[in-house]
Order: C-alpha cells, then sequence, then structure tokens
C-alpha cells in the first residue's frame, strides 16, 4: 500500500462521504452542554462541536458524568471530516473521564509519525481512530485530523466537566 | 550557464528576423536556466521528479544567488556605512550596488529603494509611518500623510492579508475608515466601482499589481488616475509583479510598491519597499535606532536621509546581496522573455479548467494574468487535492493562500493554486494535469 493509501484508509473514506453526527442537536432539558469553535488557519477548515454531558448511573450505582450526544457543524478536507464522524461514534454514550483518555491517546498516535502505539490495548480504544495512523506521517495533516478533537475537548472545559488541567 | 551566454542567447533568440518581438524561452535556454536551480535535481515522496508548482509562495533559488550571498560571507563580510577598512568599504559597495541593480530592475532611482525584511514589513513601514506623521512625527513636511477621522482608506478584495491587515490597524488607530473595491465573477478587481468608491475622503489607495490567487494583472494606470484625481497616496503590492513580468515602477507612477526577496529568486529575509523620493523625504522612521541617525543627544535626534532613515539595525547585507544578484539574474535573462514564457504556461495551465469537475477561479483567458491558477476540485477538498498530487511529486499550494476575503467572494474556503516561474516547464504543467486528472477517481466522485 502506499503512503497516500495508508492515509486515506477506506474507513476514512466512508466516514468522509458520510459523516456522523453533522448537524447540531439542541441539549435535551437537564443535561449540560459545551460547545467549541476551532479553526485551522492554515487552510481555512472549521468545526462547531457541541458536547452534551449528563450524569447516568454507573454499574455501582454511582453518578458518572457521561458524554450523551456529540453534533458538530463544519467544513473541510476529507482527514477533518473523517476524524470528527469517527470521534462521534467513538466517544458518544461513553463516560467523561474515558473519552478524556481517549483524545490522549489519538493525539499520541499523531505523534507517531506513522509508526503506530504499538500497544494493542491503546489501539483497541481508539478503534476505527487507527484508521488515522498513516495521517501521522504528513506532518502538514496531523491538525486536520486533531481539529474535531480540540474542539471535544475545549468544549468539555466549557461543560464545566473536564477533569485534566490541560486547556484544550 | 553564465548568465552572459544566457543573455547573450536571449539577444542572439530575439534578433532571429523570424521571431516576435519578445520570444519565450528556447528549449535550450530553458534546460540552461534549470540547470542553475540545484533543488529541481532532488526527488520527492520515494524517488519521483520534483514537479514545483508553488513558486507564487516562494521561487527556487538559481546558483548566481547562492552563490552571492555566499561569496559575501567568505571574502567581504564587514558592517557596512562604518568602519574604515577595507572589509567594511568592500561589504558597503556590495550592498549599496544591490540596492541599485534593484532600482534598475523596477524603474526606481536607487534612493527610492529601502530594504526591509519582506514586502510585509515594506507595506507596514508605510502604515506606521503614516500613523507616526499622525501623531505630528514629521514635522510640516510629514503633515500630507496625516489621517483623521472619517478619512478613507481604500483597498480591494482580492489582496492578500498582507495588504488588508496593517491597513484596518493604521484605521483603528487613527479613526479612519477602511473601504474597498470589489471583485468580478472572473476575478478581476472591479476598477469602475473606483469611480465611486475613491472619493476626496480616500487618503490610501493600496492594490494588489497581481492577484496571488487568480494571476490577474491590474489595470494599475486606471488607479493610479483616479487617486490622483483625489490626492491619495497609493500603494502598490509589486510581489507577484517583480518576478514575472517586466514593471516600471516610475512608468506606473505609484507612489509607494512593495515586493518580497524571495519570491523573485532571492532569498528569504529581504524585501523592499519603494517610495516616491518627495514622499520617502517626508515620511517619518518607524523602526528607531542605530544607522538611521545623524546627531543623537540625551534628549534628541536628527534623522538621515532615505533610504537609510528606514533602515535601523543591521541590515540582512548578505540577503540583500543576494537579492541584487537575483535581479541581475532576471535582467540578463529578460524580463521580456521570462514574461513570454510565462504567459506560455499560463495557457497551458488554465487548460486544467477543461478535465471534469476543476473549475478555475480568476480569469479564464490566458491575457492580463499571471501564470499563477487557482483551482477547485468538484466534491474534493483542495487539501486532499494537494496530497494526490504530492504523491506524484507535485507542489502546489493549497488553502486560501492569505486571501480569505477573496476566497470568501467566490463561497470557497480554500483553492488548490498552481504556479509557475522562470524554470517551469510544460512538462511540469502536464504532470500537473496527469495527477490531478486521477484525483476525482481516487475520492470515487467521479
Amino acid at each position: 500500500m502506499s503512503s497516500l493509501e495508508q492515509m486515506y484508509q477506506q474507513v476514512i473514506l466512508d466516514h468522509a462521504k458520510a459523516p456522523q453526527g453533522k448537524g447540531l442537536v439542541e441539549t435535551a432539558a437537564g443535561h449540560v452542554a459545551g460547545e467549541s469553535h476551532q479553526v485551522n488557519p492554515t487552510c481555512g477548515d472549521e468545526v462547531t462541536l457541541r458536547v452534551e454531558v449528563a450524569d447516568v448511573a454507573g454499574a455501582d450505582g454511582s453518578s458518572v458524568p457521561t458524554v450523551t450526544g456529540v453534533s458538530w457543524e463544519g467544513q473541510g478536507c476529507s482527514i477533518s471530516q473523517a476524524s470528527i464522524s469517527v470521534l462521534h461514534d467513538l466517544v458518544s454514550g461513553r463516560p467523561v473521564i474515558e473519552v478524556e483518555r481517549t483524545g490522549e491517546v489519538f493525539r499520541e498516535l499523531m505523534g507517531s509519525r506513522g509508526k503506530g502505539l504499538d500497544d494493542a490495548d491503546a489501539e483497541e480504544e481508539l478503534g476505527d481512530a487507527v484508521a488515522f495512523t498513516g495521517v501521522a506521517q504528513y506532518p502538514a495533516r496531523i491538525k486536520c485530523a486533531l481539529l474535531g478533537w480540540a474542539a471535544l475537548k475545549d468544549s468539555l472545559v466549557t461543560a464545566g466537566v473536564m477533569t485534566t488541567k490541560e486547556q484544550a | 550557464m553564465t548568465t552572459t551566454a544566457d543573455a547573450s542567447a536571449v539577444q542572439a533568440a530575439q534578433l532571429q528576423p523570424h521571431c516576435p518581438t519578445y520570444t519565450a524561452l528556447s528549449p535550450r535556454e530553458l534546460a540552461a536556466v534549470r540547470a542553475d536551480f540545484p533543488i529541481l535535481e532532488r526527488t520527492v515522496r520515494g524517488g519521483r521528479r520534483l514537479v514545483y508548482l508553488d513558486s507564487a509562495a516562494t521561487s527556487q533559488k538559481p546558483n548566481p544567488v547562492l552563490d552571492a550571498e555566499q561569496d559575501f560571507y567568505e571574502k567581504r563580510n564587514a558592517a557596512v556605512h562604518r568602519g574604515a577598512h577595507q572589509l567594511a568599504e568592500e561589504a558597503t559597495e556590495a550592498f549599496e550596488d544591490a540596492r541599485a541593480s534593484i532600482a534598475r530592475f523596477v524603474g526606481a532611482d536607487v534612493g527610492e529603494i529601502v530594504w526591509t525584511s519582506g514586502a510585509t514589513a515594506a507595506i507596514n513601514l508605510v502604515a506606521y509611518g503614516l500613523s507616526n506623521a499622525t501623531l505630528g512625527r514629521g514635522g510640516d513636511a510629514a503633515r500630507r500623510f496625516a489621517l483623521a477621522p472619517g478619512d478613507e482608506i481604500v483597498i480591494t478584495e482580492a489582496e492578500h492579508h498582507a495588504n488588508i491587515v496593517p491597513w484596518q490597524e493604521l484605521a483603528a488607530r487613527t479613526g479612519a475608515v477602511v473601504r474597498w473595491l470589489g471583485v468580478d465573477d472572473d476575478g478581476r478587481i472591479r476598477v469602475d466601482e473606483a469611480a465611486d468608491v475613491v472619493t476626496e475622503r480616500t487618503r490610501v489607495l493600496a492594490f494588489t499589481h497581481a492577484s496571488n490567487v487568480t494571476g490577474a494583472i491590474t489595470p494599475v494606470a486606471r488607479l493610479v488616475a483616479r487617486a490622483r484625481e483625489v490626492g491619495a497616496l497609493t500603494v502598490l503590492d509589486a510581489c507577484q509583479s517583480v518576478p514575472n513580468i517586466p514593471v516600471d515602477l516610475h512608468a506606473l507612477g505609484v507612489d509607494f510598491a512593495a515586493f518580497s526577496g524571495h519570491k523573485m529568486l532571492g532569498p528569504t529575509g529581504v524585501g523592499v519597499l519603494y517610495g516616491r523620493r518627495e514622499l520617502l523625504e517626508a515620511l517619518p522612521p518607524v523602526t528607531t535606532g542605530g544607522s538611521m541617525i545623524e546627531v543623537v543627544t540625551m534628549t534628541e535626534t536628527t534623522y538621515m536621509p532615505p533610504p537609510q532613515r528606514f533602515e535601523a539595525g543591521t541590515q540582512m547585507v548578505a540577503q540583500a546581496v543576494a537579492l541584487g544578484a537575483a535581479a541581475t539574474y532576471l535582467s540578463d535573462l529578460g524580463m521580456d522573455a521570462v514574461a513570454a514564457h510565462e504567459r506560455e504556461l499560463a495557457a497551458d495551465l488554465l487548460g486544467v479548467g477543461d478535465l471534469p469537475g476543476v473549475r478555475i477561479i480568476g480569469p479564464s483567458e490566458a491575457t492580463d494574468r499571471l501564470a499563477v491558477v487557482s483551482f477547485v476540485v468538484d466534491g474534493v477538498h483542495a487539501h486532499d487535492v494537494g496530497q494526490v498530487l504530492d504523491d506524484a511529486g507535485v507542489a502546489v499550494r493549497v488553502g486560501h493562500h492569505c486571501a480569505q476575503p477573496l476566497h470568501r467572494r467566490f463561497g470557497i474556503a480554500a483553492t488548490a493554486r498552481a504556479s509557475a516561474s522562470v524554470y517551469t516547464t510544460a512538462d511540469d504543467v502536464a504532470a500537473l494535469r496527469e495527477s490531478l486528472a486521477g484525483v476525482r477517481t481516487f475520492f470515487s466522485v467521479a
């Protein structure tokens, strides 16, 4: 497979063609929402991402802050659009604390220069997002893949549920 | 190839009775030009020939330019305009010779050429000079530059951000208002609008000589005429024109002009501000410090005449010297020959508009335009287009090319842009066409 084909994996092309979660959704009553607008100034790509968070009863009966919905609007290249779509599928319905960790793992993957993470658990956690491994070979495109994830991190901050100190 | 041989080759070609007045470069001349650019020999992306079609962003550099910079450091490096030693004399001579080369190249007097770090710095120098005049600096002579609330600065929708943002900032500092001329559907500035938009309130009319997105060449004379009718200063962004077509600033009649070195085969870190002599003499300094002063006391300072007044601190001497060599290189080829060569390439580049799903943003005819061709591919984002082209070794620019308002005007966020220079060949354009033809298939939109 050429570098180009490694970059544009079929799963990426599919998500780019039929992006998931596109179209901003109004926040349900009683749910907390966070929103973020991110721009890639080098190419003008942009996304507005809205995240909805609610306390959901966990297995042990405790209350777990959970991402109950992700919706977004934006325009950009296939990498940025597919990445947001994959993000949508990956984080919806998952506890905030896991979502944050997944975001960190994805950022690590993008810093791997295309070599991948050499960590089966981490790659398992990323699901379809592993398809972006090839993108990390192209420094100019890493920002495209991270655009939605930056918006997610920032929107969790605005929702007031971000637990890590580092800001988006 | 030596530049001398090259010049005589061009002259010989022009003396052929069957040749038109301005012949493009012959295949032999073009091969010789390409041999002067070492970077064109390298391969990219796993052994592919480099097809460099991003010269509007930055041009590649020929050996005479690279050698001039190295030679300066090896043989003549010293502080200029000071020191009594031989090296200082030789360095100063090389520095000022370069200024003279640039002046000749663009039809200016040597005292009208100010070195700057680039075109952006040059435009900002004018904007901040006007700002300082507004604050009363520069005395009576500078009063002509002072802006007041209600004054207007007119730009165009086709401008590079470097010819937009400094004027927005100047307006914010002075209370002036920014207005602009629109752009036609074919990417040309609506010069007719100047009759209404440029008025007695207009103090500055800043516009590009040639768009870095559409390649359209502006009818400068018409805008200069209108500016003169109302007494407005004209500021020309000549970044794209100076490297690619003959430019005579005195003939154009603009008050100020800015261009960068790195787009005209020269080094980064050096650019030029041209100002009509009487204007530069009246303009207060912007950056102050060493090298630009006459007498400094503990309370006040008098300033050198231009151009030194605007060249505070240690200058980019080696880069200026190399830029002088770039101007000489282009002059030896002959800018008429360079322009003719690029006119052919513009026509070739426009041919990609025939490919299914490819749409040119800018004039579709090859007249009054540069070989700078931006396009969109239906259903495929410019960034993705660029990536596929890159895989074939074809280097183009993608994005908004520092011209967001122009892209917004066309309702698009980004375009891909192919641009030529003196070393670009028809084979380069053919390679672009071939790889571009496969883009929609790759993304399954055709």
